[in-house]
Protein backbone atom coordinates (compact mmCIF):
# COMPACT_ATOMS: atom_id res chain seq x y z
CA UNK A 1 0.00 0.00 0.00
CA UNK A 2 1.28 3.46 -0.79
CA UNK A 3 0.68 6.46 1.44
CA UNK A 4 -2.47 7.53 -0.31
CA UNK A 5 -4.02 4.08 -0.03
CA UNK A 6 -3.14 3.90 3.65
CA UNK A 7 -4.71 7.28 4.20
CA UNK A 8 -7.83 6.21 2.31
CA UNK A 9 -8.14 3.07 4.40
CA UNK A 10 -7.78 5.13 7.58
CA UNK A 11 -10.50 7.43 6.31
CA UNK A 12 -12.90 4.53 5.78
CA UNK A 13 -11.94 3.22 9.22
CA UNK A 14 -12.82 6.56 10.80
CA UNK A 15 -16.12 6.68 8.92
CA UNK A 16 -17.01 3.30 10.41
CA UNK A 17 -15.67 3.74 13.94
CA UNK A 18 -16.63 7.29 14.86
CA UNK A 19 -20.37 6.92 14.16
CA UNK A 20 -20.38 3.51 15.85
CA UNK A 21 -18.85 5.13 18.90
CA UNK A 22 -21.45 7.89 18.74
CA UNK A 23 -24.11 5.20 18.59
CA UNK A 24 -22.72 3.39 21.61
CA UNK A 25 -22.48 6.52 23.74
CA UNK A 26 -25.90 7.59 22.43
CA UNK A 27 -24.89 10.80 20.68
CA UNK A 28 -27.11 10.63 17.58
CA UNK A 29 -26.19 14.17 16.60
CA UNK A 30 -22.72 13.03 15.59
CA UNK A 31 -24.21 10.24 13.53
CA UNK A 32 -26.30 12.80 11.71
CA UNK A 33 -23.19 14.88 11.06
CA UNK A 34 -21.42 11.81 9.69
CA UNK A 35 -24.43 11.01 7.53
CA UNK A 36 -24.37 14.52 6.09
CA UNK A 37 -20.67 14.14 5.38
CA UNK A 38 -21.15 10.78 3.66
CA UNK A 39 -23.97 12.10 1.50
CA UNK A 40 -22.10 15.26 0.54
CA UNK A 41 -19.04 13.13 -0.19
CA UNK A 42 -21.19 11.12 -2.58
CA UNK A 43 -22.21 14.31 -4.37
CA UNK A 44 -18.53 15.21 -4.53
CA UNK A 45 -17.60 11.80 -5.94
CA UNK A 46 -20.05 12.61 -8.73
CA UNK A 47 -18.64 16.08 -9.34
CA UNK A 48 -15.07 14.80 -9.22
CA UNK A 49 -15.68 12.67 -12.31
CA UNK A 50 -16.22 15.76 -14.47
CA UNK A 51 -14.04 18.12 -12.46
CA UNK A 52 -11.11 15.85 -11.69
CA UNK A 53 -10.98 13.39 -14.56
CA UNK A 54 -12.61 15.61 -17.17
CA UNK A 55 -11.23 18.98 -16.09
CA UNK A 56 -14.68 20.47 -16.61
CA UNK A 57 -15.66 23.19 -14.16
CA UNK A 58 -19.37 22.61 -13.75
CA UNK A 59 -21.07 25.17 -11.56
CA UNK A 60 -24.43 23.55 -12.20
CA UNK A 61 -24.24 20.33 -10.26
CA UNK A 62 -26.86 21.62 -7.86
CA UNK A 63 -29.29 20.85 -10.70
CA UNK A 64 -28.64 17.13 -10.31
CA UNK A 65 -28.50 17.32 -6.52
CA UNK A 66 -31.87 19.08 -6.55
CA UNK A 67 -33.41 16.74 -9.09
CA UNK A 68 -32.49 13.84 -6.85
CA UNK A 69 -33.97 15.67 -3.89
CA UNK A 70 -37.22 16.46 -5.67
CA UNK A 71 -37.45 12.93 -7.06
CA UNK A 72 -37.55 11.82 -3.45
CA UNK A 73 -39.82 14.66 -2.36
CA UNK A 74 -42.38 14.18 -5.10
CA UNK A 75 -42.56 10.41 -4.86
CA UNK A 76 -42.74 10.39 -1.08
CA UNK A 77 -45.22 13.26 -0.78
CA UNK A 78 -47.62 11.48 -3.11
CA UNK A 79 -47.19 8.30 -1.14
CA UNK A 80 -47.95 10.05 2.16
CA UNK A 81 -51.01 11.82 0.75
CA UNK A 82 -52.20 8.73 -1.15
CA UNK A 83 -52.73 10.89 -4.24
CA UNK A 84 -51.40 9.32 -7.42
CA UNK A 85 -48.85 11.34 -9.41
CA UNK A 86 -50.66 10.50 -12.62
CA UNK A 87 -54.09 8.95 -13.26
CA UNK A 88 -54.19 8.70 -17.02
CA UNK A 89 -53.12 7.39 -19.46
CA UNK A 90 -51.78 5.07 -16.79
CA UNK A 91 -51.59 5.16 -13.04
CA UNK A 92 -48.36 6.31 -11.40
CA UNK A 93 -48.36 6.33 -7.64
CA UNK A 94 -45.90 7.72 -5.16
CA UNK A 95 -43.61 5.48 -3.20
CA UNK A 96 -41.68 5.42 0.05
CA UNK A 97 -39.47 2.59 -1.11
CA UNK A 98 -35.88 3.84 -1.27
CA UNK A 99 -34.58 1.65 -4.11
CA UNK A 100 -37.32 2.91 -6.44
CA UNK A 101 -36.77 6.51 -5.34
CA UNK A 102 -33.04 6.16 -5.98
CA UNK A 103 -33.64 4.68 -9.39
CA UNK A 104 -35.95 7.54 -10.34
CA UNK A 105 -33.45 10.07 -8.98
CA UNK A 106 -30.59 8.51 -10.94
CA UNK A 107 -32.52 8.27 -14.19
CA UNK A 108 -33.98 11.78 -13.94
CA UNK A 109 -30.61 13.34 -13.07
CA UNK A 110 -28.95 11.35 -15.85
CA UNK A 111 -31.45 12.58 -18.43
CA UNK A 112 -31.04 16.16 -17.27
CA UNK A 113 -27.26 15.76 -17.45
CA UNK A 114 -27.57 14.39 -20.96
CA UNK A 115 -29.47 17.47 -22.12
CA UNK A 116 -27.41 20.01 -20.14
CA UNK A 117 -24.18 18.31 -21.15
CA UNK A 118 -25.10 18.07 -24.82
CA UNK A 119 -25.71 21.83 -24.87
CA UNK A 120 -22.96 23.07 -22.57
CA UNK A 121 -20.09 20.78 -23.61
CA UNK A 122 -20.00 22.45 -27.01
CA UNK A 123 -18.46 25.38 -25.21
CA UNK A 124 -15.40 25.53 -22.98
CA UNK A 125 -13.70 27.65 -20.36
CA UNK A 126 -15.70 30.50 -18.87
CA UNK A 127 -18.63 29.86 -21.23
CA UNK A 128 -18.98 26.34 -19.94
CA UNK A 129 -18.98 27.55 -16.33
CA UNK A 130 -21.61 30.18 -17.14
CA UNK A 131 -23.89 27.83 -19.06
CA UNK A 132 -23.85 25.15 -16.38
CA UNK A 133 -24.50 27.86 -13.80
CA UNK A 134 -27.42 29.15 -15.87
CA UNK A 135 -28.98 25.70 -16.10
CA UNK A 136 -28.69 25.29 -12.35
CA UNK A 137 -30.42 28.64 -11.81
CA UNK A 138 -33.15 27.64 -14.27
CA UNK A 139 -34.02 24.67 -12.09
CA UNK A 140 -33.82 26.84 -8.98
CA UNK A 141 -36.38 29.34 -10.26
CA UNK A 142 -38.55 26.59 -11.65
CA UNK A 143 -38.67 24.91 -8.24
CA UNK A 144 -39.50 28.21 -6.53
CA UNK A 145 -42.41 28.84 -8.84
CA UNK A 146 -43.88 25.36 -8.77
CA UNK A 147 -46.64 25.60 -6.15
CA UNK A 148 -47.80 21.98 -6.31
CA UNK A 149 -44.55 20.93 -4.67
CA UNK A 150 -44.20 23.61 -2.07
CA UNK A 151 -42.70 26.40 -4.17
CA UNK A 152 -40.34 28.49 -2.10
CA UNK A 153 -41.28 26.70 1.13
CA UNK A 154 -40.26 23.28 -0.06
CA UNK A 155 -41.76 19.95 0.79
CA UNK A 156 -41.74 18.10 4.09
CA UNK A 157 -41.82 14.33 4.34
CA UNK A 158 -43.03 13.10 7.71
CA UNK A 159 -41.46 9.69 7.88
CA UNK A 160 -38.14 8.67 6.37
CA UNK A 161 -38.46 6.36 3.39
CA UNK A 162 -37.92 2.68 3.84
CA UNK A 163 -35.36 0.14 2.90
CA UNK A 164 -36.04 -3.61 3.20
CA UNK A 165 -34.62 -5.12 6.35
CA UNK A 166 -33.66 -1.80 7.94
CA UNK A 167 -35.30 0.67 10.24
CA UNK A 168 -34.12 3.83 8.49
CA UNK A 169 -35.38 6.00 11.35
CA UNK A 170 -32.57 4.65 13.50
CA UNK A 171 -29.72 7.04 12.71
CA UNK A 172 -26.95 4.46 12.66
CA UNK A 173 -28.91 2.26 10.26
CA UNK A 174 -29.57 5.06 7.80
CA UNK A 175 -25.95 6.09 8.15
CA UNK A 176 -24.80 2.55 7.35
CA UNK A 177 -26.89 2.59 4.22
CA UNK A 178 -25.39 5.90 3.08
CA UNK A 179 -21.87 4.72 3.87
CA UNK A 180 -22.32 1.54 1.85
CA UNK A 181 -23.58 3.59 -1.10
CA UNK A 182 -20.62 5.95 -0.76
CA UNK A 183 -18.18 3.04 -0.72
CA UNK A 184 -19.85 1.51 -3.78
CA UNK A 185 -19.60 4.85 -5.58
CA UNK A 186 -15.93 5.12 -4.64
CA UNK A 187 -15.37 1.61 -6.00
CA UNK A 188 -17.16 2.58 -9.19
CA UNK A 189 -15.11 5.74 -9.45
CA UNK A 190 -11.88 3.77 -8.97
CA UNK A 191 -13.00 1.38 -11.70
CA UNK A 192 -13.70 4.31 -14.03
CA UNK A 193 -10.28 5.79 -13.39
CA UNK A 194 -8.53 2.61 -14.45
CA UNK A 195 -10.79 1.83 -17.39
CA UNK A 196 -10.24 2.65 -21.03
CA UNK A 197 -12.80 5.42 -20.64
CA UNK A 198 -10.93 6.87 -17.68
CA UNK A 199 -7.63 6.81 -19.53
CA UNK A 200 -9.18 8.58 -22.52
CA UNK A 201 -11.08 11.13 -20.42
CA UNK A 202 -7.95 11.96 -18.45
CA UNK A 203 -6.02 12.38 -21.67
CA UNK A 204 -8.76 14.59 -23.13
CA UNK A 205 -8.43 16.88 -20.12
CA UNK A 206 -4.71 17.23 -20.75
CA UNK A 207 -4.94 17.53 -24.51
CA UNK A 208 -8.13 17.24 -26.52
CA UNK A 209 -6.03 17.29 -29.68
CA UNK A 210 -4.11 14.23 -28.55
CA UNK A 211 -7.29 12.25 -28.07
CA UNK A 212 -8.70 13.31 -31.44
CA UNK A 213 -5.46 12.38 -33.15
CA UNK A 214 -5.91 8.76 -32.13
CA UNK A 215 -9.51 8.67 -33.34
CA UNK A 216 -11.41 9.36 -30.13
CA UNK A 217 -14.10 12.01 -29.80
CA UNK A 218 -13.54 14.25 -26.76
CA UNK A 219 -17.14 15.45 -26.78
CA UNK A 220 -18.47 11.94 -26.40
CA UNK A 221 -16.09 11.18 -23.53
CA UNK A 222 -17.10 14.36 -21.74
CA UNK A 223 -20.79 13.82 -22.27
CA UNK A 224 -20.54 10.32 -20.84
CA UNK A 225 -18.63 11.69 -17.87
CA UNK A 226 -21.19 14.41 -17.37
CA UNK A 227 -24.09 11.93 -17.37
CA UNK A 228 -22.39 9.49 -15.00
CA UNK A 229 -21.45 12.39 -12.75
CA UNK A 230 -24.99 13.78 -12.78
CA UNK A 231 -26.41 10.39 -11.85
CA UNK A 232 -24.20 10.02 -8.80
CA UNK A 233 -24.88 13.56 -7.64
CA UNK A 234 -28.60 12.94 -8.24
CA UNK A 235 -28.50 9.89 -5.99
CA UNK A 236 -26.82 11.90 -3.26
CA UNK A 237 -29.59 14.51 -3.59
CA UNK A 238 -32.22 11.86 -2.90
CA UNK A 239 -30.33 10.70 0.19
CA UNK A 240 -29.79 14.25 1.38
CA UNK A 241 -33.51 14.95 1.15
CA UNK A 242 -34.21 11.74 3.00
CA UNK A 243 -31.79 12.68 5.76
CA UNK A 244 -33.53 16.02 6.29
CA UNK A 245 -36.97 14.69 5.43
CA UNK A 246 -37.28 17.94 3.56
CA UNK A 247 -36.64 19.27 0.07
CA UNK A 248 -36.49 22.90 -0.94
CA UNK A 249 -35.28 24.99 -3.87
CA UNK A 250 -32.08 25.67 -1.89
CA UNK A 251 -30.85 22.31 -3.10
CA UNK A 252 -30.82 23.82 -6.60
CA UNK A 253 -29.06 27.04 -5.64
CA UNK A 254 -25.68 28.02 -7.03
CA UNK A 255 -24.36 28.10 -3.48
CA UNK A 256 -24.95 24.36 -3.35
CA UNK A 257 -22.97 23.88 -6.58
CA UNK A 258 -20.25 26.09 -5.17
CA UNK A 259 -20.07 24.26 -1.85
CA UNK A 260 -19.70 20.88 -3.53
CA UNK A 261 -16.94 22.28 -5.70
CA UNK A 262 -15.22 23.94 -2.75
CA UNK A 263 -15.00 20.84 -0.62
CA UNK A 264 -13.83 18.71 -3.56
CA UNK A 265 -11.03 21.23 -4.14
CA UNK A 266 -10.24 21.26 -0.40
CA UNK A 267 -10.01 17.48 -0.29
CA UNK A 268 -8.17 17.06 -3.57
CA UNK A 269 -9.44 17.29 -7.11
CA UNK A 270 -9.02 14.11 -9.15
CA UNK A 271 -8.05 12.13 -6.06
CA UNK A 272 -10.31 9.19 -5.31
CA UNK A 273 -10.87 10.21 -1.67
CA UNK A 274 -10.66 13.94 -2.28
CA UNK A 275 -14.43 14.42 -1.99
CA UNK A 276 -14.56 12.29 1.17
CA UNK A 277 -11.85 14.23 2.97
CA UNK A 278 -13.30 17.47 1.69
CA UNK A 279 -16.84 16.68 2.80
CA UNK A 280 -15.74 15.57 6.26
CA UNK A 281 -13.66 18.70 6.68
CA UNK A 282 -16.50 20.85 5.41
CA UNK A 283 -18.95 19.36 7.90
CA UNK A 284 -16.45 19.69 10.75
CA UNK A 285 -15.74 23.31 9.92
CA UNK A 286 -19.42 24.05 9.59
CA UNK A 287 -19.99 22.47 12.99
CA UNK A 288 -17.01 23.98 14.83
CA UNK A 289 -16.68 27.37 13.19
CA UNK A 290 -20.41 27.68 12.63
CA UNK A 291 -20.74 27.50 16.42
CA UNK A 292 -18.26 30.34 16.88
CA UNK A 293 -19.43 32.72 14.22
CA UNK A 294 -22.21 32.92 11.75
CA UNK A 295 -19.68 34.19 9.24
CA UNK A 296 -17.80 30.91 9.23
CA UNK A 297 -17.78 30.93 5.44
CA UNK A 298 -15.10 33.60 5.63
CA UNK A 299 -12.76 31.11 7.30
CA UNK A 300 -13.76 28.48 4.79
CA UNK A 301 -12.86 30.91 2.03
CA UNK A 302 -9.48 31.60 3.61
CA UNK A 303 -8.75 27.92 3.89
CA UNK A 304 -9.77 27.40 0.29
CA UNK A 305 -7.46 30.20 -0.80
CA UNK A 306 -4.55 28.66 1.08
CA UNK A 307 -5.20 25.24 -0.43
CA UNK A 308 -5.57 26.56 -3.95
CA UNK A 309 -2.43 28.66 -3.67
CA UNK A 310 -0.16 26.27 -1.82
CA UNK A 311 -1.49 22.74 -2.15
CA UNK A 312 -2.82 21.97 -5.58
CA UNK A 313 -3.54 18.37 -4.64
CA UNK A 314 -5.73 19.51 -1.73
CA UNK A 315 -5.50 17.89 1.70
CA UNK A 316 -4.78 14.50 0.12
CA UNK A 317 -1.98 16.04 -1.88
CA UNK A 318 -0.49 17.46 1.32
CA UNK A 319 -0.67 14.15 3.12
CA UNK A 320 0.07 11.65 0.38
CA UNK A 321 2.09 13.70 -2.09
CA UNK A 322 1.84 13.62 -5.85
CA UNK A 323 -0.40 10.95 -7.25
CA UNK A 324 1.46 7.79 -8.14
CA UNK A 325 1.45 7.01 -11.83
CA UNK A 326 -0.70 3.98 -12.59
CA UNK A 327 1.01 0.73 -13.38
CA UNK B 1 0.35 6.16 -62.13
CA UNK B 2 -0.89 4.73 -58.86
CA UNK B 3 -3.72 6.49 -57.05
CA UNK B 4 -2.49 8.87 -54.36
CA UNK B 5 -3.33 7.86 -50.79
CA UNK B 6 -3.85 11.43 -49.75
CA UNK B 7 -4.49 14.55 -51.80
CA UNK B 8 -5.58 18.15 -51.48
CA UNK B 9 -7.53 19.70 -54.34
CA UNK B 10 -7.23 23.45 -54.57
CA UNK B 11 -7.22 24.19 -50.84
CA UNK B 12 -7.36 27.83 -49.78
CA UNK B 13 -7.48 29.32 -46.31
CA UNK B 14 -7.34 32.90 -45.12
CA UNK B 15 -7.01 34.41 -41.67
CA UNK B 16 -8.47 37.86 -42.21
CA UNK B 17 -6.26 39.55 -44.75
CA UNK B 18 -3.58 36.85 -44.51
CA UNK B 19 -3.76 34.08 -47.08
CA UNK B 20 -2.22 31.09 -45.32
CA UNK B 21 -3.06 28.56 -48.04
CA UNK B 22 -3.51 29.54 -51.66
CA UNK B 23 -5.05 27.00 -54.03
CA UNK B 24 -2.85 24.14 -52.84
CA UNK B 25 -3.01 20.82 -54.63
CA UNK B 26 -0.50 18.27 -53.46
CA UNK B 27 -0.65 14.51 -53.13
CA UNK B 28 0.99 11.62 -51.35
CA UNK B 29 1.56 8.40 -53.26
CA UNK B 30 2.00 4.88 -51.88
CA UNK B 31 5.49 4.17 -50.57
CA UNK B 32 6.82 7.71 -50.80
CA UNK B 33 8.05 10.38 -48.50
CA UNK B 34 6.81 13.72 -49.73
CA UNK B 35 8.59 16.56 -47.97
CA UNK B 36 6.96 19.94 -47.54
CA UNK B 37 9.45 22.71 -47.00
CA UNK B 38 9.20 26.46 -46.73
CA UNK B 39 10.29 29.39 -44.59
CA UNK B 40 8.76 30.16 -41.19
CA UNK B 41 5.20 31.29 -41.49
CA UNK B 42 4.85 29.90 -45.00
CA UNK B 43 1.70 28.02 -44.00
CA UNK B 44 3.01 24.48 -43.60
CA UNK B 45 1.34 23.76 -40.27
CA UNK B 46 -1.84 25.41 -41.48
CA UNK B 47 -1.91 23.04 -44.44
CA UNK B 48 -1.25 20.05 -42.18
CA UNK B 49 -4.15 21.07 -39.94
CA UNK B 50 -6.48 21.18 -42.91
CA UNK B 51 -5.32 17.76 -44.03
CA UNK B 52 -5.52 16.12 -40.60
CA UNK B 53 -8.68 17.93 -39.54
CA UNK B 54 -9.21 20.61 -36.97
CA UNK B 55 -9.09 23.44 -39.50
CA UNK B 56 -11.61 23.65 -42.30
CA UNK B 57 -10.39 25.02 -45.65
CA UNK B 58 -12.33 27.98 -47.07
CA UNK B 59 -12.42 26.25 -50.45
CA UNK B 60 -11.06 23.03 -51.87
CA UNK B 61 -11.20 19.43 -50.80
CA UNK B 62 -9.13 16.84 -48.97
CA UNK B 63 -9.20 13.30 -50.29
CA UNK B 64 -7.99 10.35 -48.25
CA UNK B 65 -7.98 6.86 -49.75
CA UNK B 66 -10.48 7.93 -52.38
CA UNK B 67 -12.90 9.50 -49.90
CA UNK B 68 -13.69 13.19 -49.55
CA UNK B 69 -12.86 13.85 -45.89
CA UNK B 70 -13.09 17.65 -46.02
CA UNK B 71 -16.14 17.73 -43.78
CA UNK B 72 -14.88 15.16 -41.29
CA UNK B 73 -13.51 15.92 -37.84
CA UNK B 74 -9.92 15.06 -36.95
CA UNK B 75 -10.95 12.00 -34.95
CA UNK B 76 -12.90 10.64 -37.92
CA UNK B 77 -9.88 11.03 -40.20
CA UNK B 78 -7.72 9.29 -37.62
CA UNK B 79 -10.22 6.43 -37.53
CA UNK B 80 -9.82 6.11 -41.29
CA UNK B 81 -6.10 5.62 -40.89
CA UNK B 82 -4.45 9.02 -40.87
CA UNK B 83 -1.56 9.12 -38.40
CA UNK B 84 -0.27 12.47 -37.27
CA UNK B 85 2.50 14.02 -35.23
CA UNK B 86 2.56 17.63 -34.14
CA UNK B 87 5.08 20.43 -34.35
CA UNK B 88 4.39 21.17 -30.68
CA UNK B 89 3.90 18.07 -28.54
CA UNK B 90 0.31 17.26 -27.60
CA UNK B 91 1.05 14.26 -25.41
CA UNK B 92 -0.77 13.70 -22.12
CA UNK B 93 2.07 14.95 -19.96
CA UNK B 94 0.80 13.69 -16.60
CA UNK B 95 0.36 10.19 -17.96
CA UNK B 96 3.01 7.54 -18.29
CA UNK B 97 4.66 6.72 -21.58
CA UNK B 98 2.74 3.46 -21.68
CA UNK B 99 -0.59 5.20 -21.02
CA UNK B 100 0.00 7.49 -23.99
CA UNK B 101 0.75 4.51 -26.18
CA UNK B 102 -2.24 2.52 -24.91
CA UNK B 103 -4.45 5.51 -25.69
CA UNK B 104 -3.37 5.22 -29.31
CA UNK B 105 -4.03 1.50 -29.36
CA UNK B 106 -7.44 2.10 -27.80
CA UNK B 107 -8.38 4.63 -30.43
CA UNK B 108 -7.20 2.36 -33.21
CA UNK B 109 -8.44 -1.03 -32.15
CA UNK B 110 -10.25 -0.82 -28.83
CA UNK B 111 -13.28 0.73 -27.25
CA UNK B 112 -12.21 3.96 -25.57
CA UNK B 113 -15.67 4.39 -24.07
CA UNK B 114 -15.53 1.15 -22.09
CA UNK B 115 -15.96 1.71 -18.36
CA UNK B 116 -15.25 -1.80 -17.09
CA UNK B 117 -11.95 -3.63 -17.17
CA UNK B 118 -8.52 -2.11 -16.88
CA UNK B 119 -7.12 -0.06 -19.72
CA UNK B 120 -3.63 -1.27 -19.00
CA UNK B 121 -4.48 -4.93 -18.52
CA UNK B 122 -2.39 -7.29 -20.63
CA UNK B 123 -3.86 -8.24 -23.97
CA UNK B 124 -3.88 -7.27 -27.62
CA UNK B 125 -4.10 -3.52 -26.96
CA UNK B 126 -1.26 -3.47 -24.49
CA UNK B 127 0.85 -5.61 -26.82
CA UNK B 128 0.18 -3.18 -29.62
CA UNK B 129 1.19 -0.26 -27.46
CA UNK B 130 4.33 -1.96 -26.17
CA UNK B 131 5.33 -3.03 -29.67
CA UNK B 132 5.18 0.59 -30.84
CA UNK B 133 7.33 1.68 -27.87
CA UNK B 134 9.88 -1.01 -28.67
CA UNK B 135 10.07 0.19 -32.26
CA UNK B 136 10.98 3.76 -31.31
CA UNK B 137 13.27 2.61 -28.52
CA UNK B 138 11.17 3.76 -25.57
CA UNK B 139 10.32 0.37 -24.07
CA UNK B 140 12.59 0.96 -21.07
CA UNK B 141 10.83 4.21 -20.28
CA UNK B 142 7.29 2.87 -20.36
CA UNK B 143 6.56 3.52 -16.68
CA UNK B 144 7.96 7.04 -16.69
CA UNK B 145 5.78 10.06 -16.56
CA UNK B 146 5.76 11.73 -19.97
CA UNK B 147 6.63 15.10 -18.45
CA UNK B 148 9.87 13.53 -17.19
CA UNK B 149 11.00 12.56 -20.70
CA UNK B 150 13.57 14.57 -22.59
CA UNK B 151 12.44 16.61 -25.57
CA UNK B 152 13.80 14.02 -27.96
CA UNK B 153 12.06 11.17 -26.15
CA UNK B 154 8.76 13.03 -26.35
CA UNK B 155 9.21 13.29 -30.11
CA UNK B 156 9.86 9.55 -30.22
CA UNK B 157 6.72 8.95 -28.18
CA UNK B 158 4.62 11.04 -30.58
CA UNK B 159 5.83 8.81 -33.38
CA UNK B 160 5.14 5.69 -31.32
CA UNK B 161 1.57 6.75 -30.62
CA UNK B 162 1.05 7.37 -34.34
CA UNK B 163 2.45 3.88 -34.98
CA UNK B 164 -0.11 2.25 -32.69
CA UNK B 165 -2.77 3.36 -35.18
CA UNK B 166 -1.13 1.34 -37.99
CA UNK B 167 -1.94 4.29 -40.24
CA UNK B 168 -2.44 4.18 -43.98
CA UNK B 169 -0.61 7.51 -44.23
CA UNK B 170 1.47 9.64 -41.90
CA UNK B 171 1.41 13.40 -41.64
CA UNK B 172 4.33 14.69 -39.59
CA UNK B 173 4.93 18.31 -38.70
CA UNK B 174 8.63 18.88 -38.00
CA UNK B 175 9.38 15.63 -36.15
CA UNK B 176 13.11 16.45 -36.03
CA UNK B 177 12.69 19.87 -34.42
CA UNK B 178 15.02 20.17 -31.45
CA UNK B 179 16.38 16.64 -31.74
CA UNK B 180 20.06 17.42 -32.24
CA UNK B 181 22.33 15.79 -34.78
CA UNK B 182 22.32 12.26 -33.39
CA UNK B 183 18.58 12.27 -32.77
CA UNK B 184 17.82 13.56 -36.25
CA UNK B 185 20.00 10.92 -37.78
CA UNK B 186 18.32 8.12 -35.84
CA UNK B 187 14.83 9.37 -36.72
CA UNK B 188 15.86 9.80 -40.36
CA UNK B 189 16.86 6.15 -40.46
CA UNK B 190 13.59 5.17 -38.82
CA UNK B 191 11.39 7.16 -41.20
CA UNK B 192 13.33 5.77 -44.13
CA UNK B 193 12.13 2.29 -43.19
CA UNK B 194 8.65 3.46 -42.28
CA UNK B 195 7.70 4.58 -45.79
CA UNK B 196 7.32 0.94 -46.82
CA UNK B 197 4.44 0.66 -44.31
CA UNK B 198 2.71 3.90 -45.15
CA UNK B 199 3.67 7.01 -47.11
CA UNK B 200 4.70 10.09 -45.16
CA UNK B 201 3.90 13.74 -45.75
CA UNK B 202 6.82 15.31 -43.94
CA UNK B 203 7.11 18.95 -42.95
CA UNK B 204 10.74 19.51 -42.05
CA UNK B 205 13.27 22.29 -41.67
CA UNK B 206 16.24 19.94 -41.36
CA UNK B 207 17.45 19.96 -44.95
CA UNK B 208 19.89 17.08 -44.47
CA UNK B 209 16.99 14.92 -43.43
CA UNK B 210 14.81 16.20 -46.26
CA UNK B 211 17.42 15.58 -48.94
CA UNK B 212 18.20 12.15 -47.50
CA UNK B 213 14.59 11.02 -47.24
CA UNK B 214 12.33 12.74 -49.73
CA UNK B 215 11.14 11.09 -52.89
CA UNK B 216 9.53 14.39 -53.79
CA UNK B 217 9.65 17.85 -52.31
CA UNK B 218 7.07 20.61 -52.42
CA UNK B 219 8.11 24.14 -51.64
CA UNK B 220 5.62 26.39 -49.91
CA UNK B 221 6.16 30.14 -49.86
CA UNK B 222 3.57 32.65 -48.64
CA UNK B 223 0.86 29.99 -48.71
CA UNK B 224 1.61 28.95 -52.25
CA UNK B 225 3.29 25.83 -53.62
CA UNK B 226 5.92 27.28 -55.93
CA UNK B 227 7.47 23.98 -57.00
CA UNK B 228 7.07 20.22 -56.62
CA UNK B 229 9.60 17.66 -57.80
CA UNK B 230 12.38 15.25 -56.96
CA UNK B 231 15.29 16.31 -54.79
CA UNK B 232 17.45 17.06 -57.80
CA UNK B 233 14.81 19.09 -59.57
CA UNK B 234 14.08 21.17 -56.47
CA UNK B 235 17.77 21.70 -55.75
CA UNK B 236 18.27 23.10 -59.21
CA UNK B 237 15.09 25.16 -59.39
CA UNK B 238 16.23 28.81 -59.50
CA UNK B 239 12.97 30.13 -58.11
CA UNK B 240 13.33 27.86 -55.08
CA UNK B 241 16.94 28.85 -54.58
CA UNK B 242 15.95 32.47 -54.63
CA UNK B 243 12.80 32.26 -52.54
CA UNK B 244 13.78 29.66 -50.04
CA UNK B 245 17.33 28.48 -50.04
CA UNK B 246 18.30 32.13 -49.79
CA UNK B 247 20.69 32.33 -52.70
CA UNK B 248 21.16 35.17 -55.12
CA UNK B 249 20.24 33.93 -58.55
N1 LIG C 1 -5.46 30.50 -36.26
C1 LIG C 1 -4.77 31.48 -36.90
N2 LIG C 1 -5.25 32.74 -36.94
C2 LIG C 1 -4.56 33.71 -37.56
N3 LIG C 1 -3.41 33.53 -38.20
C3 LIG C 1 -2.87 32.30 -38.20
C4 LIG C 1 -3.52 31.21 -37.54
N4 LIG C 1 -2.76 30.10 -37.71
C5 LIG C 1 -1.69 30.48 -38.42
N5 LIG C 1 -1.75 31.80 -38.74
C6 LIG C 1 -0.78 32.52 -39.54
O1 LIG C 1 -0.66 31.85 -40.77
C7 LIG C 1 0.68 31.87 -41.23
C8 LIG C 1 1.17 30.47 -41.47
O2 LIG C 1 1.37 29.85 -40.22
P1 LIG C 1 1.88 28.35 -40.10
O3 LIG C 1 1.93 28.00 -38.67
O4 LIG C 1 1.08 27.48 -40.98
O5 LIG C 1 3.37 28.47 -40.69
P2 LIG C 1 4.49 27.35 -40.78
O6 LIG C 1 4.88 27.27 -42.19
O7 LIG C 1 4.07 26.10 -40.13
O8 LIG C 1 5.65 28.04 -39.95
P3 LIG C 1 6.78 27.37 -39.02
O9 LIG C 1 7.88 26.93 -39.92
O10 LIG C 1 7.23 28.50 -38.15
O11 LIG C 1 6.18 26.27 -38.27
C9 LIG C 1 1.48 32.62 -40.17
O12 LIG C 1 1.63 33.95 -40.60
C10 LIG C 1 0.61 32.53 -38.95
O13 LIG C 1 0.82 33.66 -38.13
MG1 LIG D 1 4.67 25.04 -38.54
Amino acid sequence: MNREQMFNAAMIGALVIVPLWAHLVDEPFYITLATRAAILALAGVGLNIVLGMGGLISLGHAAFFGIGGYAMGILASHAQSYEPILMSPFLIEGTKFMPVIWLVAIVAAGLAALVIGALSLRTSGAYFIMITLAFGQMFFYFAISWPSYGGEDGLSIYVRNGFPGLNTLVPIQFYGLCLVILILALGFSAMLARSAFGLALNAARQSAERVETVGIQPFRLRLMAFVISGMITGLSGALFADLNRFVSPTMFSWQTSGEIMIFVILGGVARLFGPVVGAVLFILLEHVLGGLSEFWHVYLGLLLLIIVLFARGGIIGLIAGREAAHD
Amino acid sequence: MTEPVLATKGISKSFGALTASKDISIDLRPGEIHALIGPNGAGKSTLIKQIAGGLRPDTGRVLFRGEDVTGLAAYQRARRGLGRTFQISTLAMEDTVLQNAVLGALGAAGNPYRIVGRALAGGALRDRAEAALVRVGLAEKRMQRTSDLSHGQRRQLEVAVALTLSPKAFVMDEPMAGLGAAGSKALTGFLDGLRAEAPILLVEHDMDAVFALADRISVLVYGEVIATGTVDVIRKNPEVRRAYLGEEA
